[in-house]
C-alpha cells in the first residue's frame, strides 16, 4: 500500500474513531493519545478498523510505533 | 392508575426533558422495555417502565422539561387484569378512565384497550404521523369512515395544539374531549408549559387568558418578572415556523411558536445543542462537585501498584487475540477494584439520610471524559461478577454509548463506587472528588516502566500509581489502606481475575 493510501485509510479511520477531531488538527506529528485524545480504548477501536479497512494487524509489541499520525501511516504504509 | 414518572437518573437529577418516545400510545410494554429518551443536564438517557401494560397516553409533551416524580405517561393494566367494565370507576379516580370514555365519544377509545381494537381505527402510517407530529390519537375524533382517524386529522390536530387559538378546529386535541381530566392539569398549550418549565413558572398559579381559560404563552410571560425571563430561543427546536399557512392570524406572529418534534430530537446533535450540553454539564457537575467538597469529608490515599505480573500475562493474552477482543490495563484494574470493593464493603454503597448503606453488588461507576468537555462516570453493572472478556466488552459498549449521549437509567443512577482512571492520558495520579452519594472514588494513573527495588535487586517494571478518596464518616485511613493494598494483591495473579 502506497503511503498516500496508507494516510487516506489512517485518516478515516480516525475519523470513525473520534468524529470531533478535525481534519486540520491531524498532523503528521500529532501524538493519537496526547494531541488528539485517544484514550486506550479510542486506540484499540483504531487499531481494530485499519485492521478491518486495509488488513493490517498491529500487534499490542508494535503500539510505540503508530504512537504519531505518521508513525501509524507509515506502519499501514508498510505492512498493508 | 399506573404511570410512568419521570425517574431519578442520579443523586443530582432534579429534573428531565423528554425528547423522544421510543413507544406510542396503543403499545404493550413489559417491565424493563425502554419507553423514552430523557435529556438531563448531563446526557440524554433511555428509561425502562417499571409496569406493564398498554401506554395509554403521553402527559408530557416532546421538549417539556418536568421535575422528577412527575407523571409522564400514563399505562393501563393489560386487558386480562381489567377490572369489568361496570366497576371500572372505582379505580380510576381521576375519572379518565378510557372504558368510561369510551362511549361517548371515539376519542378515547385508545385509551384503555388492547393493542388491536387500537389498530383497528387508527391505521399505522396515521399512528406513525401522529407520533411523529407528537399527537396522541387516542384524542382525535376520527373523520374518515367508521370514525377511523385519517392524516387530516392528525394534521389538524398538530396545528391545534400548537396554535390554541379560538380559530382552532373542532378536535383540538386538548378541548372538549376530557374536562373532566383537567381538574388536575391545568389547560395550556405545549408551547406554555414548556416555557413555565424553563422560567421555573407554576402553571396553576396562572391566570390563562387563552380560549377556554388555557394558559398561553404570554401568561406564562406575564407571569415573570422581567428581570427573571430568559431569552425564548434556548434550544434549536423553536426556530422553524414549521406550518404558518395554518397558524391563524393572530396579533401576535409567533414565527417561534412550532414546537416541532423531530428536530428537537434530533437537536442534541446540532453544533449549538451540543455547546448548551457542555454548558449545563459543566453546570451539573460543578453543581454535585461543590456538594460532595462540602458535605462528605474526604481523606485521601494512594499506592503503587505493582504490575508486572498483570502486564506480562495481558500481553501474553493479546497476543493471541484478534484485535476485537484484546484487553486493555483498564479491564484488569477496574476487575481488582470491583473485587476488592466486593470485599471491603465500607467503600461500596450509598451514604443516605445520615447513614451508610452498603451494596451487596459492586455496580462500578466509570469516569468517561466526553470530547466536547465534561464527564459522566456511567455503571458496570455487578462488575465483581463479570469475567475479563465480559468486562472488557461491556466497557467498551459504555464508553462509546456515554460519549454518543446514550446511556440507561440505571446505568447512571446505580453505580456503588467510581473509578477514574486519567492515566490513560498521561497523568502519573489523580486524587478523585467523591461522587454523592458514594463514598469512595478510585484514581489509577499511567501505566509506567519504573525502576523497582525487589529482593534487594533493582529492576524495572510496569507500575501505576493507585489513590483513594473516601469518606470518612464511613471509613478510615485503615481500612481504606486495606482496599487498595487488596487491588495491588488482586492484580498479582492476573489470571485469576
Amino acid at each position: 500500500m502506497n503511503q498516500q493510501d496508507a494516510r487516506q485509510a489512517v485518516e478515516a479511520a480516525i475519523g470513525k474513531v473520534a468524529p470531533d477531531v478535525e481534519p486540520e488538527d491531524l498532523e503528521g506529528s500529532a501524538r493519537l493519545r496526547q494531541d488528539l485524545e485517544l484514550d486506550s480504548l479510542d486506540f484499540l477501536h483504531l487499531v481494530e478498523v485499519i485492521a478491518g479497512s486495509t488488513g493490517v494487524d498491529i500487534p499490542e509489541a508494535d503500539y510505540p510505533a503508530v504512537a504519531t499520525v505518521d508513525g501509524l501511516v507509515t506502519y499501514v504504509a508498510g505492512h498493508g | 392508575m399506573p404511570e410512568l414518572r419521570m425517574p431519578s437518573l442520579g443523586a443530582d437529577m432534579e429534573h428531565g426533558k423528554v425528547v423522544e418516545w421510543l413507544v406510542k400510545p396503543g403499545d404493550y410494554i413489559h417491565k424493563g422495555d425502554l419507553v423514552a429518551a430523557v435529556d438531563t443536564d448531563k446526557t440524554v438517557m433511555d428509561i425502562e417502565s417499571f409496569q406493564e401494560g398498554v401506554v395509554a397516553e403521553f402527559l408530557v409533551d416532546i421538549g417539556d422539561t418536568v421535575d422528577v416524580g412527575t407523571p409522564i405517561a400514563r399505562i393501563t393494566a393489560t386487558p386480562a387484569e381489567l377490572p369489568p367494565p361496570l366497576t371500572s370507576g372505582a379505580n380510576s379516580p381521576d375519572a379518565r378512565s378510557p372504558l368510561t370514555a369510551e362511549e361517548p365519544t371515539p376519542a378515547h377509545r385508545s385509551a384503555g384497550s388492547g393493542p388491536a381494537e387500537h389498530d383497528a381505527k387508527v391505521p399505522p402510517p396515521v399512528r406513525h404521523l401522529a407520533h411523529t407530529l407528537g399527537v396522541d390519537v387516542g384524542r382525535i375524533s376520527g373523520s374518515g369512515p367508521g370514525g377511523e382517524v385519517v392524516r387530516a386529522d392528525v394534521e389538524r390536530a398538530a396545528a391545534a395544539s400548537v396554535t390554541k387559538a379560538p380559530a382552532a378546529p373542532p378536535v383540538a386535541a386538548e378541548a372538549p374531549a376530557a374536562p373532566a381530566a383537567e381538574t388536575h392539569r391545568v389547560r395550556s398549550s405545549p408551547l406554555a408549559r414548556r416555557l413555565a418549565a424553563e422560567l421555573g413558572v407554576d402553571l396553576h398559579a396562572v391566570t390563562g387568558t387563552g380560549p377556554g381559560g388555557a394558559v398561553t404563552e404570554d401568561d406564562v410571560l406575564s407571569a415573570v418578572p422581567p428581570r427573571g425571563r430568559a431569552p425564548k430561543e434556548q434550544s434549536p427546536n423553536v426556530q422553524g415556523a414549521e406550518k404558518p399557512a395554518e397558524a391563524p392570524p393572530s396579533e401576535t406572529p409567533r414565527p417561534e411558536a412550532r414546537p416541532k418534534p423531530m428536530a428537537e430530537a434530533s437537536g442534541r446533535k446540532q453544533p449549538t445543542a451540543a455547546g448548551g450540553k457542555a454548558e449545563s454539564l459543566r453546570q451539573a457537575i460543578g453543581a454535585l462537585m461543590s456538594r460532595s467538597k462540602r458535605e462528605i469529608p474526604h481523606y485521601y490515599l494512594s499506592t503503587t501498584l505493582d504490575l508486572a505480573a498483570a502486564m506480562a500475562w495481558m500481553q501474553v493474552a493479546n497476543q493471541q487475540r484478534p484485535v476485537s477482543s484484546r484487553l486493555v490495563p483498564s479491564a484488569l484494574l477496574l476487575k481488582a477494584t470491583a473485587i476488592a470493593a466486593k470485599e471491603v464493603p465500607d467503600m461500596n454503597g450509598f451514604f443516605t439520610k445520615g447513614a451508610f448503606q452498603p451494596s451487596n453488588s459492586v455496580h462500578l461507576g466509570v469516569a468517561v471524559a466526553l470530547r466536547h468537555g465534561g464527564l459522566v462516570a456511567p455503571a458496570l453493572h455487578d462488575a465483581h461478577t463479570l469475567s475479563l472478556d465480559q468486562l472488557m466488552d461491556q466497557l467498551r459498549d459504555l464508553v462509546s454509548r456515554a460519549r454518543a449521549g446514550r446511556l440507561q437509567r440505571a446505568e447512571m443512577a446505580d453505580p456503588t463506587i467510581t473509578v477514574t482512571n486519567l492515566g490513560d492520558l498521561g497523568v502519573e495520579s489523580v486524587y478523585g472528588v467523591i461522587y454523592p452519594p458514594q463514598v469512595a472514588m478510585v484514581g489509577f494513573g499511567k501505566v509506567l516502566e519504573q525502576p523497582w527495588a525487589h529482593n534487594g535487586m533493582l529492576g524495572t517494571r510496569h507500575a501505576a500509581i493507585a489513590t483513594l478518596s473516601a469518606d470518612h464518616r464511613v471509613s478510615d485511613g485503615l481500612r481504606g489502606g486495606r482496599f487498595l493494598a487488596r487491588i495491588d494483591e488482586l492484580l498479582q495473579k492476573p489470571e485469576e481475575l
